[in-house]
């Protein structure tokens, strides 16, 4: 039988037994947390609190700002402190609510809901919207939006992106081990609102324990089938994902709804269960504490809000001096200069290496070997469009599919000249999808 | 932990490959042709392999030095144009020839045009080509110390029995790379092992031009003729070092394969009806030329727009 995968793509060192092995631990925070109002892709969230009041665990201090939103809930109890500008993974000052933990954690009642079996689709989906789901696999689009596309009965595929194609994280890995059956039942609710949808949990195959486990859960379901896709990064890019397990190829001018699918991650779809299954707002997700340079590299259950500081003290704190700390995966995550940022939603992993092979390598002439061809799960041509990048040159970036690329980072990785492909077709696409919108 | 850390656009971590491990590679599979061609033509052959790799390093270095460049002779691709040149050169010529053929490779036909992977045109063949036609009669003089006469090429195109044995071992008259087909194999192997290249374009070009040659050779599908036309001249060499030079070659996978057939059907020409036996240099390089045109109209489908299968 023929692997099911996609053309391209790489196979970096994956550095996953670092943390796999250890149970996820729950961190407590001790400080401030912050949590900014933009952690999601579309308009930001409206504070609901002002200073000085006091919040609980559980309560939405901020709702939806558009229809393209996430409403914010505080994770622990504790005053507002201020909402004022904070400095966020990116590198951006975000308008952001900080409140000073109490140290109580006192919680609200949720809401006692009825069976999911029981609910609607428009029960279902409103409770997934007023839970501030947002992708949480690092994209952060509002999820409510992905499970209501025009036509319901169009979509064949639920899938559940449990391919963990990331160097280094093991998240979903550990979600799979320990909670399995929240991640089916998530799936399940989800695939009540497709009448014609099949479920897909499709795992990448360096997981044989994870597709054991979810293949027993699932053997009595008829509507859900286990896949074990080639490991390859990016397997767990949407459009890769899609395509390795059901055959279908959209674009950068397509949605997933319109091959008949929708994609969610594996934390995203445990939200999903905890805000049908027990009523719960989105207030945690698992991160990924790891690199080199970490005493106790492993996963930790966390608060959203909670300061990086305070996650790399869980890990023990460094054991050598870090050069390099990546809020993500080592491919796609953003490198960060300073630790004093919060955990949001679509934080993953929290990477810190002794080594930063970018500034060691220094770039020179791109001799064409092609490897960036050979790798681009996008069949682009990388080398030619961070040249006509660099150089400006719109027409032919626009003509050679430039926008088509997905920054998954692979052409930088193979390029044996160092050139920072990725980065100057990065900055091309930016400029041309703002023209775009205008 | 002190001050601000590094910070860059992803992706943060990148293979070890780099230009002159690739380049090394290609220096280390060079050596079974040269060891072999040093053991066929005597120490002659050694010192014009010496002379030619100085020349082109040399000539990379000082123009670096005097235009104030960054020195890239650490990427060995001076190296292994020097080694390729000289594996292009009879045994028999004076060393001076190793010394303005390099000069020429490196100076014309790659500085002049913006260093390593700006050149259109393989330096080494660039260099042979400008050899051949200004010093015609030391470059096709093949007469050494262990053999007299006419490539077996040559007595291929007139007519005359070749030992094709001899011609796969490359105990025959030739230049000091070209004439053993096992040890180019070797290692074009291990090139191909070491994932440096593959082969689209070495398998398209042979397969090209023995197709090419059983229907306009005149002998039919004849195996031993051939076999003495792939295992004779430069076919071997052209093919597995020269055809698949990375700057010069088409970078999009349709394109190679194009590249390579268009070498097989140039070869076979030049072969058959050119005034010369050999013309693996001229098709290469003519090859060369086309190659922007070859991406043109070989560029791949994008992800999504009928570019996800193959």
């Amino acid at each position: 039988m023929s692997k099911l995968t996609f053309q391209g793509g790489i196979h970096p060192y994956d550095g996953k037994e670092l943390s796999k092995d250890k149970p996820i631990k729950a961190v407590l925070p001790k400080g401030d947390l912050v949590y900014p109002l933009s952690q999601h892709i579309g308009a930001p969230a409206k504070p609901i609190v002002q200073k000085g009041d006091r919040v609980l665990a559980g309560q939405k201090i901020a709702e939806a700002g558009g229809f393209v939103s996430a409403p914010i809930y505080a994770t622990v109890s504790g005053t507002v402190k201020s909402i004022e500008p904070r400095r966020v993974v990116t590198g951006d000052n975000v308008m952001s609510i900080v409140v000073e933990n109490d140290g109580l954690y006192e919680e609200v009642g949720y809401p006692r809901l009825k069976p999911p079996e029981q609910m609607s689709r428009e029960e279902i989906i409103e409770r997934i919207k007023e839970a501030g789901i947002v992708g949480m696999g690092g994209a952060g689009f509002p999820t409510f939006i992905k499970l209501s596309p025009k036509e319901p009965e169009k979509i064949d595929y639920v899938i559940a992106n449990c391919a963990e194609c990331e160097p280094y994280l093991t998240s979903d890995y550990r979600r799979m081990i320990e909670e399995p059956e929240k991640l089916v039942k998530g799936l399940k609710v989800s695939l009540q609102l497709f009448p014609n949808a099949r479920g897909i949990l499709a795992v990448e195959d360096n997981k044989p324990d994870c597709v054991e486990i979810l293949k027993k859960l699932t053997k009595d379901e008829t509507r859900i089938s286990v896949k074990a896709l080639k490991t390859k990064y990016p397997q767990g890019a949407e459009r890769q994902i899609i395509y390795a397990a059901t055959g279908r190829a959209i674009n950068s001018t397509m949605l997933p709804a319109d091959a008949g699918c929708v994609v969610n991650n594996v934390d995203t779809i445990v939200a999903i269960y905890h805000a049908v299954y027990e009523g719960k707002p989105l207030m945690n997700r698992i991160v990924t504490v790891t690199g080199d340079a970490v005493a106790d590299p492993r996963n930790f259950i966390v608060r959203i809000g909670t300061n990086y500081h305070e996650l790399i003290e869980e890990a023990g704190g460094f054991k050598e001096e870090p050069v390099k700390i990546i809020s993500g995966g080592p491919m796609m995550g953003f490198g960060i200069f300073d630790l004093d940022v919060p955990t949001t939603k679509t934080a993953s992993a929290l990477l810190c290496l002794t080594q930063d092979d970018v500034s060691r390598m220094e770039p020179s002439a791109c001799i064409n070997c092609g490897r960036c061809v050979e790798a681009c799960p996008s069949r682009l041509v990388p080398s030619m469009l961070a040249t006509y990048a660099e150089h400006y040159d719109e027409e032919e970036f626009l003509s050679h599919e430039g926008l088509e690329c997905v920054e998954c980072g692979c052409c930088s990785f193979v390029c044996p000249a160092k050139r920072s492909l990725t980065q100057s077709i990065k900055s091309m696409r930016k400029i041309q999808l703002a023209k775009k919108k205008k | 932990m002190s001050g601000l850390m590094k910070v860059s656009s992803n992706p943060h971590v990148r293979s070890k490959t780099t230009t002159s491990s690739i380049m090394l590679a290609v220096v280390i599979a060079l050596l079974p042709a040269a060891g072999f061609g040093i053991y066929n033509f005597g120490l002659d052959a050694l010192v014009l392999i010496l002379v030619t790799v100085a020349s082109t390093v040399l000539t990379e270095f000082v123009f670096e030095k005097i235009c104030g460049k960054r020195i890239t002779v650490g990427d060995y691709s001076a190296v292994v144009t020097g080694l390729l040149l000289a594996l292009n050169l009879p045994a028999s010529a004076p060393w001076w020839i190793g010394a303005v053929g390099g000069v020429f490779a490196i100076l014309v036909v790659k500085m002049l045009f913006g260093g390593l992977g700006q050149n259109f045109m393989n330096p080494a063949l660039g260099a042979r080509c400008f050899l051949l036609i200004s010093f015609t009669s030391i470059m096709t003089n093949f007469d050494c110390d262990a053999y007299t006469g006419a490539t077996p090429l040559a007595d291929l195109k007139s007519g005359m029995d070749v030992d094709i044995l001899n011609m796969v071992i490359g105990r025959t008259a030739g230049t000091i790379g070209e004439t053993s087909m096992v040890a180019i194999v070797i290692g074009a192997c291990f090139l191909i092992l070491m994932g440096v290249i593959d082969l689209r374009i070495p398998g398209c070009y042979i397969v090209s031009f023995a197709v090419f040659i059983s229907i306009f050779g005149g002998h039919g599908l004849d195996w031993a003729y051939i076999c003495a036309h792939l295992a004779g001249g430069g076919l071997m060499l052209g093919a597995f070092f020269m055809a698949t030079d990375y700057v010069t070659r088409p970078i999009t996978k349709n394109g190679q394969y194009l590249f390579g057939i268009l070498l097989g059907v140039l070869t076979g020409i030049f072969r058959l009806f050119g005034p010369s036996a050999e013309g693996v240099s001229y098709a290469i390089i003519i090859g060369n030329l086309l190659v922007p045109l070859i991406e043109k109209i070989t560029l791949p489908k994008a992800f999504g727009k009928g570019g996800e299968k193959v």
